[in-house]
């Protein structure tokens, strides 16, 4: 068991590493000087060039690296541009918002598709089981920036049920909650329906229908848990996606989340920001990767015998 | 019943995608109108777009251009896009997976621990960051788009070369004399093919959803040339008023990713021997 998760760790670690190389390949990629950025637009050559020597940009690549790598390990992932303040400080003034919508969008996805998964495998074959799975095929298929614009429009402006946007309160959270949850759950809804349909033919369901437990029982004791493994993967896939991938519906509903504030530097071109976000999400899936294995060999014992060296 | 069903359905979505394909590729005959001319009666007299009506069948948009020519010309932006976008990255992904399972080794590895480091940035973000990179245009668009969607294809392709070469008849064929290279293109390739087409089908999907979504952030095709996504781009500040010039792009969006959704699950079921066995 440590074992199992001493070489999970040490994988993720890795994982980090070469993320961290990535990013900032790309930023030296970049077409914009940061320099000349800082030094704002009536800066001199000179200054230009001071700032560069303060910031190690006329160092070698390795250097660059080395430092860049240290800083990111004292959490210091450079100044905004536009903002003058510590990027790490923004972003983490953003995470609870994105924390809170996160968990919201999860709950909302768990419950829906796992409720249409059972439904639609127990009752597999009827129009109950046909019109759910069509419904999760046009929930994978929409774009969430379309179901967010449809649920504002139906549930915010003709119907007033909820605010058009904002942040606060718990009706601020309801739309985009759904949208991200509404979509989410068709992934949820057609992976549990296959995995209860191929359980249902195992002998040990039919053992326990034998020895008279109750089907709900069954169901839910006995079946539901072999599907849980790859659930907890989801959620796991899930946690770092919407740390990050929640631009559109956080941008759509003024969330002011993380998404929100990559928007908000795409349109500055605020390219300190947009690396630190993505670098925060990079890490965000690698970490949600990490808590699904970890969590892993208590849902399945069987885990820990397979991955025995 | 359920095969008839099925059936029908992946025939109704090949029906709908080659009349998309159709209307994109003759738009210049299908359209009624240009899709940048603005009209003089294209706006109301406040200035606001016009409700579709029998002369602009999906109304006018926020400079009173007809939407429905739009629409079409955006069909070709956003199917161009998907199949070149697509092509390459099913290109890059196969030459990735193919090398890295064939070949092993250190490079083999390699190729790998690298496609599942670019697994680690999620999707959107990491095509947000091209498109700031590049200036986008629609050739750069698609090449982001490419160049974040070969991974899962790399990966696919990786699981099943492995599974192919560890085979009998690999095997067999290779105590037969057979040299690597026409094991390779002879054996393994072919045995691929199914593979490449259901995720080329499933890929055009997520490509037309990213590319909608990068142009609805204002980052992918830039205006005047209408795409899906930017079509509700430029027109999201109408939405209340005039939502028909949001919910009538999108909507085809929706249609087009269902299409090719389901399209791609028809072919799944078709090509995939074992799928097959195990309904029998």
């Amino acid at each position: 068991m440590a074992r199992y998760l001493a070489g999970r760790v040490g994988q993720a670690l890795l994982l980090l590493l070469g993320v961290s190389l990535i990013t900032f390949v790309l930023l030296y990629v970049m077409p914009a000087d940061p320099a000349r950025q800082i030094a704002g637009r009536s800066a001199t050559a000179e200054t230009v060039q001071v700032i560069r020597e303060q910031l190690g940009l006329d160092q070698p690549l390795h250097v660059q690296y080395g430092r860049y790598l240290s800083g990111l390990a004292q959490l210091d992932l450079g100044r905004s541009y536009a903002q003058k303040t510590e990027v790490s400080e923004i972003v983490a003034a953003r995470l609870p918002a994105s924390l809170l919508l996160m968990m919201a969008a999860i709950a909302c996805e768990l419950l829906m598709g796992v409720a249409i998964g059972v439904v639609a495998a127990v009752k597999r074959g009827s129009r109950l089981d046909n019109a759910s799975m069509v419904a999760s095929f046009v929930g994978v298929s929409t774009p969430q920036f379309v179901a967010a614009m449809l649920l504002l429009y139906v549930f915010a402006v003709r119907l007033d049920w909820f605010p058009v946007g904002g942040y606060g309160e718990a009706r601020h959270l309801v739309l985009p909650a759904l949208t991200l949850g509404l979509l989410g759950a068709g992934w949820y809804a057609r992976m549990v329906r296959s995995c209860l349909i191929d359980v249902f033919t195992q002998d040990y369901i039919r053992t326990a229908r034998a020895k008279g437990a109750p089907e709900w029982r069954v169901l839910l004791v006995h079946a539901l848990r072999n599907a849980l493994l790859p659930i907890v993967a989801m959620i796991g896939i899930d946690v770092g996606l919407f740390m990050s991938g929640a631009v559109v519906v956080e941008s759509v509903f003024g969330w002011p989340g993380i998404g929100q504030l990559a928007w908000q530097a795409i349109q500055q071109v605020d390219i300190p920001i947009i690396m630190g976000v993505t670098l925060v999400a990079a890490v965000a899936i690698i970490l949600g990767n990490l808590l699904a294995d970890v969590v892993a060999p208590f849902v399945d014992p069987r885990i820990k015998l397979r991955t025995a060296p | 019943m359920k095969a008839l069903f099925s059936r029908k359905t992946a025939l109704a979505a090949a029906f709908f995608v080659l009349s998309v394909l159709v209307l994109a590729a003759g738009a210049s005959w299908f359209a009624p109108y240009s899709p940048e001319e603005t009209f003089f009666d294209g706006l109301t007299l406040e200035g606001a777009p016009l409700p579709p009506s029998a002369k602009y069948w999906f109304g006018t948009d926020l400079l009173g251009r007809d939407l429905f020519s739009r629409v079409i010309w955006g069909a070709q932006t956003s199917l161009v896009i998907g199949v070149v976008a697509n092509g390459v990255a099913l290109l890059i992904g196969t030459l990735v997976g193919v090398t890295a399972g064939y070949v092993r080794g250190f490079a083999g590895n390699a190729l790998m621990r690298f496609t599942d480091l670019m697994m680690c940035f999620p999707a959107l973000l990491l095509a947000i960051v091209l498109a700031a990179v590049f200036t986008p245009s629609l050739w750069i668009v698609a090449l982001v788009i490419a160049m974040v969607n070969w991974v899962q294809i790399a990966r696919v392709i990786y699981t099943q070369t492995v599974s192919l070469t560890e085979r009998e008849f690999i095997e067999a064929t290779r105590s037969l004399g057979a040299s690597r290279v026409r094991i390779l293109f002879r054996h393994v390739v072919p045995h691929l093919v199914p593979t490449i087409v259901v995720w080329g089908t499933l890929g055009i999907a997520t490509t037309v959803l990213l590319e909608a979504t990068l142009s609805y952030l204002g980052i992918g095709v830039q205006p005047p040339t209408p795409s899906w996504g930017n079509i509700i781009f430029e027109n999201q500040s109408y939405f209340t008023t005039a939502p028909w010039l949001v919910f009538i792009p999108g909507a085809t969006i929706v249609a087009m990713a269902v299409a090719f959704n389901l399209l791609g699950d028809a072919l799944r079921e078709a090509l995939d021997p074992t799928l097959r066995a195990r309904q029998a």
